[in-house]
């Protein structure tokens, strides 16, 4: 490919070669030259635009409130004497990490029945079970939201006729950390459904008629079978969404707003409030880079797998 | 079938092989049992979501049974769907989304197109940083960006912020990674066979792309289209800092908002404005769902 345009510059070189038009329409028509306003757009916008904020926020977070002074690490240690900050941080790991493992289990196993159906009602039900991760996130928070409301809760409703008290859903702490995970879990556990499925079928049957007739119940067969054929789509999975449940905002922002007394808060919403709401912009940019680190250990990872597969394939 | 076929082979291995059979269907049964209780999990809000904007104040006021509509009206949607406010998110998320699709295929196109096919100095290093700009959350940038665009604000005299044209420049930071990495995937699968023939037969780059790279990646296109206008319709936290007056709002932001009044919440209402801020995404996906699930998947097992 590279050897035609070459041959074709040096074609249209040897034929005109003192011809101006001709030599510009050389380096136009260079494949690096072509290569590099097709990505212009691209590099103008992550660096503008991503790259700028971020390395912004790092500057922002040296500020004083009123951004007239450069205070250094004031900030962070600032944040690191608030009891609140502690608890932001422990509130996100809890609800990251509780998140996403139950989306991973909910959607390996219910992959696993939809893996069963035949044929076509797998279609249909596939379908079904995708609509959470379709629908808007802050438009299927507020119908949690009004699930959860504390004088009409259809959910207290329901377990009434089980004898089960009222519930203040997000109320208690406990409960309201509940429920945030709870709407996360609901939201999210389609999107490993449809990735693990795409993995099942991956496998191929040969093992696992083979391991049958060796005698392997269902268990030996998804220990030494299912899970290291799918060991690398669950990695990528797992961590990407680490990645999006660590810095959800939509869901706590909708149900609780961070309450009930700061029990529900994680990075963003607690940045949003700072930094926005009370206008601390630098004390708010200084809340959400806490996010970077645990963000870059997770996007390494997923740079390390997504490069293996691609060594691999 | 096939028990039937082996059937007559013997009457030792018969008893056997209808075990196995049983247990399938067993298994079957059993898969479409927990199936059910798991589609009611992931039903129960969008379904709760339209009981709720069937009813009328009073019903719901009135705490009868909240799975069951008595008096079902449309009253809400049509109070909805005539009053200007309510239309004018509508509008103002409908704008967003297309020109952000529009935006985000002429910068995606041809950069991922440069990047599966033309081998240039940094093309590695480029792609792999297309993909942790993916990584990079909406809560990481949104402080800064606010900060900048005042900043621009104060220096140039446009005024950026409160505007709902400043999101259209802020969404493609969400959609161009992704899309940009999806159809790297789509072009790189393509056949070097197939360019190298247009390039001998005199095509231009910009040809080569436009008539054989686009047509043939267009499944990947579309699933690229879907995931942007899926993005730039339900993104909420940007809206949410970046515009304030009720004219400027987009649908999320909107209805969060607007239709909730300090304590008072008209649910009726605000049900019946959600069920139509996710009607689009749904109606896309029951059309193009193979699109969609291509999409999804595409981003993390193509490399």
């Amino acid at each position: 490919m590279a050897d035609v345009v070459v041959e074709q510059g040096r074609l249209a070189r040897a034929v005109s070669p003192r011809k101006k038009g001709a030599s510009l329409r050389n380096v136009l028509g260079r494949k690096s030259t072509v290569a590099f306003f097709l990505t212009l757009p691209l590099i103008l916008l992550i660096t503008m635009l991503v790259l700028y904020p971020a390395f912004y926020s790092l500057y922002l977070a040296t500020l004083n409130k009123a951004m007239t002074k450069f205070v250094g690490l004031g900030n962070f240690t600032f944040l690191f004497k608030r009891e609140t900050f502690w608890m932001v941080v422990k509130q996100s790991c809890i609800f990251a990490i509780t998140a996403v493992i139950f989306k991973a289990l909910i959607g390996f196993i219910v992959a696993h029945f939809v893996h069963n159906i035949p044929g076509k009602k797998q279609r249909k039900w596939r379908g079904m079970l995708l609509v959470p991760w379709v629908i808007p996130p802050a438009m299927s928070t507020l119908a949690w939201l009004w699930l959860f409301d504390p004088s009409y809760s259809a959910f207290n409703y329901t377990l009434s006729f089980f004898g089960v008290g009222p519930i203040p859903w997000l109320g208690d702490t406990f409960w309201a950390r509940f429920s945030v995970i709870l709407v996360n879990v609901w939201y999210g556990a389609p999107f490993f459904l449809i990735m693990y499925l795409a993995a099942l079928k991956s496998v191929p049957d040969q093992l696992y008629e083979a391991a049958s007739i060796d005698g392997a119940n269902w268990w030996q067969k998804i220990w030494h079978i299912t899970l290291p054929m799918m060991r690398n789509i669950i990695a990528i999975t797992t961590l990407f969404s680490l990645i999006v449940t660590f810095a959800n905002f939509d869901i706590v922002r909708i149900l609780t707003s961070g309450g009930p007394l700061d029990r529900t808060h994680l990075f963003a919403t607690w940045a949003f409030q700072v930094g926005i709401q009370s206008s601390d912009i630098p004390l708010g940019a200084c809340v959400s880079l806490f996010m970077v680190p645990i963000l870059a250990v997770a996007a390494i990872f997923i740079l390390r797998d997504v490069n293996k597969r691609g060594n691999e394939a | 079938m096939s028990t039937l076929a082996i059937d007559k082979a013997g009457p030792s291995r018969k008893v056997k092989l209808r075990s196995m059979s049983r247990d399938r269907t067993w298994a079957l049964r059993w898969s479409y049992f927990f199936l059910i209780l798991f589609a009611i999990f992931f039903l129960t809000p969008p379904v709760y979501m339209l009981i709720t904007s069937l009813k009328s104040s009073a019903e719901i006021s009135a705490a009868t049974n909240p799975w069951w509509v008595f008096h079902p009206t449309l009253s809400n949607y049509v109070e909805l769907l005539t009053s200007n406010q309510f239309l004018r998110f509508f509008w103002n998320s409908s704008m967003i989304s297309i020109i952000v699709v529009i935006v985000t295929m002429l910068i995606s196109i041809p950069a991922a197109f440069a990047l599966a096919r033309m081998k240039f100095w940094g093309s590695a290093t480029l792609a792999t940083g297309v993909f942790l700009t993916y990584l990079i959350p909406d809560s990481l940038l949104f402080i800064p960006l606010f900060k900048m665009l005042a900043v621009i604000q104060d220096f140039t005299g446009i005024t950026l912020l409160n505007r709902w044209y400043v999101l259209v420049f802020i969404y493609p930071t969400l959609t161009v990674p992704f899309c940009t990495w999806i159809m790297i995937g789509y072009f790189a699968s393509i056949p070097k066979e197939l360019d190298e023939a247009a390039l001998i037969d005199g095509a231009s780059w910009l040809q080569t792309l436009t008539r054989i790279f686009i047509p043939v990646a267009l499944p990947g296109l579309i699933a690229a289209t879907i995931f942007a206008f899926t993005v730039s319709w339900a993104q909420f936290l940007y809206p949410l800092v970046f515009t304030t007056s009720i004219d400027q709002l987009v649908l999320p932001v909107g209805i969060t908002t607007t239709l909730i009044k300090g304590d008072v919440f008209n649910w009726g209402q605000i049900m019946t404005g959600a069920l139509l801020g996710a009607a689009p995404p749904l109606v896309i996906y029951a059309f193009l769902m193979d699109y969609y699930i291509a999409g999804l998947t595409a981003g993390a097992t193509k490399g």
